[in-house]
């Protein structure tokens, strides 16, 4: 399968970037190195093109039935302009993606929704999953008889990611609205010259800063009036792993490393109040309690734990599993998340990570390792 | 994007390079080797007096996003090892084929240095 290219592709390729394949994307990885453009994210501003990441579309007078349905978290909750992060489970409660879900601004009202007008979501699965979640969302609307329209416009979506201590008077300075005023996971339409972009106060690094979802053919000239260092996947990476974000893929996936949202460490995302694919199997989970969940880990001894790595007791025996690792730029410690059994989840219990054979002292850190929001 | 290549030098295909000097070989990477690791957060070397052979272990450099093995460019015992690297193993990045050096091998057998690819050679195959 030929590899994606995001609108960007050949502005990043005169800047000097180096690109990496991800979820069937041509990303840029790094710019400059990952250190100054991490370190420009936890002190300036820095901004990522995450056009890779998917958009689904959601209208109809049942939209709101079958984002509640399908995803974890109450959507009800939601007043146009919110959003809010969530997981979408199978009936095993198994995490399939994790996504955020902005409301839109209801869509006018037809001769089928009555007086109302219809409501309206657009959410964002991760890079190469938006075909099959749109063919999720079409089955389950289809078996359930909703009345729901349903698009997805991955591709006419770039996204970009401002983010660090400076990106709300940047991108503020930029749009007619004064988007800083917007608050945690608060979005809206904004206009940057013309060109009217979905606004959000989201993000995946630990900072401040905004998500910017622009229409494809204007996305390089967006690109271009947003000043900062540019940043690739590799400070992405770091930046979230130091935060306690998890990536999809890695630190659950469906198929190598079943989790559900409690044992990832997501359980706020979880509304048992709510009916959704998932939610029994979940509540018996809640009250029984994990077997495993997502800790932190900081290497004592010298070295790096990185995906894949065994976790080991004092005694040398494996319990758990590296799933993500750096070594963090910020604190300049050698950090990274994986699961272990809760006995042995506490913060400050001592543990071991075995790195190309040789076990490295390891101790349990709170997650996130670093968080200035 | 072009990369310095003196060809004071050999080279190896895992992109270490080897100088010698009056029988004692020293030894690093190539700048095309740190600009593809990215950052490098520390260098893990053989102790000195420890015997190497030629394309066996020298050692592993971590960057913040990969870890990669060593290999040594001849057989020989290790004389001595670039200490500086534990404090600073950014040297690796600023100055790949100067202050970012490894360690140095008292070699068994100068001739092995044939084997390895000359400046010309190395730049085909990083072309």
């Amino acid at each position: 399968m030929p590899l994606q290219t995001p609108p960007l592709r050949g502005a990043h390729d005169e800047r000097g970037a180096k690109f990496t394949e991800f979820g069937g994307w041509d990303m840029p990885v790094e710019f400059d190195s990952i250190q100054t453009e991490h370190a420009a994210v936890r002190e300036d501003v820095g901004i990522f093109d995450v056009s890779h990441m998917g958009q689904i579309h959601v209208t109809g007078p049942d939209a709101t039935e079958l984002m509640q349905r399908l995803t974890s978290n109450d959507v009800t909750r939601l007043e146009v302009g919110d959003s809010q992060y969530a997981a979408i489970t199978n009936e095993e409660g198994i995490i399939i993606d994790d996504t955020v879900v902005y409301r839109l601004p209801d869509e006018p009202a037809t001769a089928s929704s009555g007086s109302d007008g219809k409501p309206t979501y657009l959410f964002v699965p991760n890079a190469g999953t938006d075909e099959e979640t749109h063919e999720r969302w079409i089955s389950y609307r289809n078996e359930w008889d909703l009345e729901a329209t349903i698009d997805n416009r991955t591709d006419e979506y770039a996204m970009f990611a401002v983010q660090g201590p400076n990106a709300p008077a940047l991108v503020d300075d930029l749009t007619d609205e004064a988007v800083a005023e917007l608050d945690r996971f608060g979005a809206q339409y904004a206009t940057i010259d013309d060109v009217t972009c979905w606004i959000a106060r989201t993000g995946y690094t630990g900072e401040d800063g905004f998500e910017l979802l622009v229409p494809w053919s204007e996305a390089e000239y967006i690109w271009s009036l947003i000043e900062c260092q540019p940043c690739g996947l590799g400070a992405r990476d770091t930046l979230r792993i130091e935060a306690g974000f998890l990536l999809a893929g890695q630190d659950f996936d469906l198929e190598s490393n079943p989790r559900t949202p409690y044992e990832a460490g997501i359980g706020f995302t979880v509304a048992l109040e709510t009916e959704f694919v998932g939610r029994d199997a979940l509540e018996q989970v809640h009250d029984d309690g994990v077997e495993e969940q997502l800790v932190g880990v900081q290497l004592i001894d010298r070295g790096v734990p990185r995906h894949g790595y065994d976790i080991t007791n004092t005694d040398g025996r494996v319990v758990g599993t590296v799933t993500s690792g750096t070594m963090s730029p910020s604190l300049g410690q050698p950090i990274g998340l994986g699961y272990v059994p809760a006995d042995y989840a506490e913060p400050g219990t001592t543990l071991q990570v075995v790195v190309r054979g040789q076990s490295k002292k390891a101790r349990v850190e709170t997650i996130p390792f670093i968080d200035t929001v | 994007m072009s990369f310095d290549i003196p060809d004071d030098r050999r080279y190896l295909e895992s992109h270490e390079w080897a100088l010698e000097e009056n029988g004692v070989v020293r030894v690093g990477i190539t700048d095309f080797a740190q600009d593809e690791l990215g950052d490098v957060v520390f260098v893990e070397l053989p102790d000195e007096g420890d015997h190497l052979e030629q394309d066996g272990d020298l050692g592993v450099i971590e960057s913040i996003k990969a870890v990669s093995d060593l290999y040594a460019p001849v057989s020989g015992d290790v004389k001595a090892v670039n200490e500086e690297l534990f404090n600073a193993p950014e040297l690796v990045n600023d100055d790949p084929f100067g202050e970012g050096w490894m360690l140095e091998l008292e070699a068994d057998d100068l001739d092995e240095l044939d084997a390895l690819l000359s400046a010309a050679e190395y730049e085909d195959q990083i072309a």
